[in-house]
């Protein structure tokens, strides 16, 4: 039996009358499940961000930094697809998710009230892979605006390793990093930046993440937001050899492999391939992401 | 007790409900929500004689009430899925039907052979309705001829029956759906997606990678079911009605308009139990309609009196 850590697959080889074949498993598929969940917490951080905390002890359990939620935002046929949220955080009983009101969908679930019902699917997709070889060195995440959802939980999964983090957070002003305060209460240091000025550093993100390296190099690079940031991210990480990890965001039908909706360009085994950023991903090397 | 099981004539089903193709996978996906054995059975993610790779994304756009597709067939093609995933779903006990694509009408004569000696294999579904593979959405089931000849050619290469699926771009589906016929076709099952398409107003540029893609779901119901009305009228050959079905009303409507079994698809991607819930649905329906099988509501629709219960 030959089991890829990575991708979740354990090959099965089965010998049957004279007859050698196999079967992929994907043991992830055993542990996500559908679960009706209640909100038993919601919070409005700043004009239109949200956090919604959903009992689901099942699903909690079994999350880690990077997996993401299918959440079902109403039982009518408007709006029809489920919406994937990255897990913001987590505890033994239930998951955090974090948006930001942006259109049909997240508009419908920020008028949700404690204590009503939602179904969610999870845990899903691979999530980042926090490595031992990474004990007490020096770590940067880079999240851009709503990106910024998965890198709270990633940031308390990598401080109890005892790394050393940085936050690089970046918005168009500083309405749109409400969470920087809570990064802070939690000693991780925080680096804001806004396209307008309204923060310590006037710029893009990447812009002072670029700064920031000339003075320390890190050993890792953990990244999610929009896809020209990653894009940035990829290249400062290929041209300084800093290994990176980035959370691809997709459009998705089902999220866990059965529509082929969500797919982007990835490097695999030197070749280019349409991967399935549900299943697959959504977290990728940034050395094998193809950007058009 | 309820009798929801429905017989197609070469294929007797526990209920009438089919998971459709494309919204599926190759059904394994679906194994961690509920045991496949409860369904009707479900038809494989199509299938080339090669892999394929599929449309450049983005492939998915949502619209009020719908999905606009442009997948493009993107799939491991037959001999990675006889021996990947095959030998995991073929000993459910549910239909197994698989989903035969074809880049030319040889190529689904030859996948059609090289799956013909699996006896799991309940049937073989033609899509020759994928608007999302040739340019401009053009499809082999929008002309007469061609549906003729392709489902003809299938039927002298294998013994496995066939169903032919059939694209609702077309003026008359009666036409086409009657040369599926002539050809020999076991069944038909309508309708595949309709072509359609999406534009950003603030960027200029079409919502799809591909430009156009093939609308599914809740929007497309009423067209769908006047189509299965029309070609279940028309046809002797068992009809499976598609479109926007995600409710076991919905499903019921589609057997009283002369479908003899149903597929559900998009309503996978809602709830990944949807198929379950529907058919529980079609059996409280049925309880509380005082309905002992429904195989007798067939093509019952009343068109003496118009007027519907008001709910």
């Amino acid at each position: 039996m030959i089991i890829s850590k990575r991708a979740f697959y354990v090959k099965v080889f089965v010998a049957q009358k004279n007859q050698f074949w196999y079967f992929k498993f994907n043991i992830r598929s055993f542990m996500f499940k559908n679960q009706t969940a209640v909100i038993s917490r919601k919070e409005r951080w700043g004009e239109d961000y949200f956090l919604l905390s959903l009992e689901a002890p099942e699903i909690a359990v079994e999350s880690k930094p990077g997996q993401f939620l299918m959440v079902k935002i109403t039982q009518k046929p408007y709006p029809l697809l489920r919406r994937p949220f990255s897990i913001h955080d987590r505890d033994e009983n239930s998951l955090e998710i974090f948006f930001q009101n942006t259109g049909a969908g997240t508009s419908l679930l920020s008028e949700k009230k404690e204590g009503d019902k939602i179904e969610i699917l999870g845990p899903l997709g691979n999530g980042f892979h926090i490595e031992d070889k990474l004990k007490q060195k020096k770590i940067y995440l880079v999240g851009g605006g709503r990106g910024i959802a998965p890198l709270y939980f990633l940031a308390l999964e990598l401080k109890k390793k005892n790394l050393d983090i940085t936050l690089f957070y970046g918005g168009k002003s500083s309405a749109d990093l409400p969470m920087a305060p809570k990064f802070k209460i939690d000693n991780i240091r925080t680096l804001c930046s806004t396209e307008d000025g309204s923060s310590e550093f006037k710029g893009l993100v990447t812009d002072l993440f670029k700064k920031e390296i000339k003075a320390s190099v890190p050993c890792f690079i953990f990244a999610c937001g929009p896809e020209g940031m990653l894009k940035k991210i990829s290249e400062i990480s290929r041209v300084h050899q800093i290994p990176a990890e980035l959370s691809l965001e997709s459009i998705m039908g089902c999220g866990f492999g059965a529509c082929w909706g969500c797919v982007k360009k990835i490097k695999k085994k030197g070749t280019a391939v349409w991967s399935k950023v549900c299943e697959e991903g959504p977290v990728y090397k940034a050395q094998d992401v193809i950007w058009d | 007790m309820v009798d929801i099981s429905v017989d197609l004539g070469f294929l007797r089903l526990k209920n009438p409900v089919l998971a459709a193709s494309g919204t599926f996978g190759y059904g394994i996906e679906f194994s961690p929500f509920f045991d496949l054995s409860r369904l009707g059975g479900f038809i494989v993610k199509g299938l080339y004689s090669t892999p394929k790779q599929g449309n450049p994304p983005p492939r998915l756009a949502e619209t009020d009430c719908g999905l606009i597709n442009s997948i493009g067939l993107p799939g491991i093609g037959v001999k990675r899925f006889l021996k990947e995933v095959f030998p995991q779903i073929k000993r459910l006990q549910t239909a197994i039907i698989i989903n035969i694509c074809g880049e030319n009408n040889q190529e689904y004569a030859s996948v059609a052979e090289h799956l013909d000696p699996y006896k799991e294999i309940s049937a073989f579904e033609l899509n020759i309705s994928c608007p999302n593979v040739k340019k401009g959405g053009i499809c082999p089931a929008q002309d007469p001829k061609e549906t003729y000849e392709i489902v003809k050619l299938v039927k002298n290469s294998c013994s496995t029956p066939v169903i032919t699926k059939l694209s609702p771009n077309v003026a008359d589906i009666t036409e086409i759906a009657l040369s599926a016929q002539e050809g020999g076709s076991d069944a038909l099952s309508l309708v595949n997606t309709f072509l359609a398409m999406g534009i950003d107003a603030k960027t200029r540029k079409p919502v799809l990678g591909n430009v156009m893609g093939g609308l599914s779901g809740p929007a497309i119901k009423p067209i769908a079911l006047r189509m299965v009305y029309q070609t279940a009228s028309a046809v002797k050959i068992p009809v499976i009605g598609i479109g926007g079905i995600m409710t076991g009303e919905d499903a019921v409507e589609f057997i009283i308009a002369g479908a003899n079994a149903v597929q559900v698809g998009t309503a996978n991607f809602t709830s990944p139990n949807s198929t379950l819930k529907i058919i529980n649905d079609i059996s409280d329906f049925c309880k509380k309609h005082h309905i002992k099988r429904i195989k007798d509501l067939v093509g019952t629709v009343d068109l003496n009196s118009q007027k519907k219960e008001n709910g």
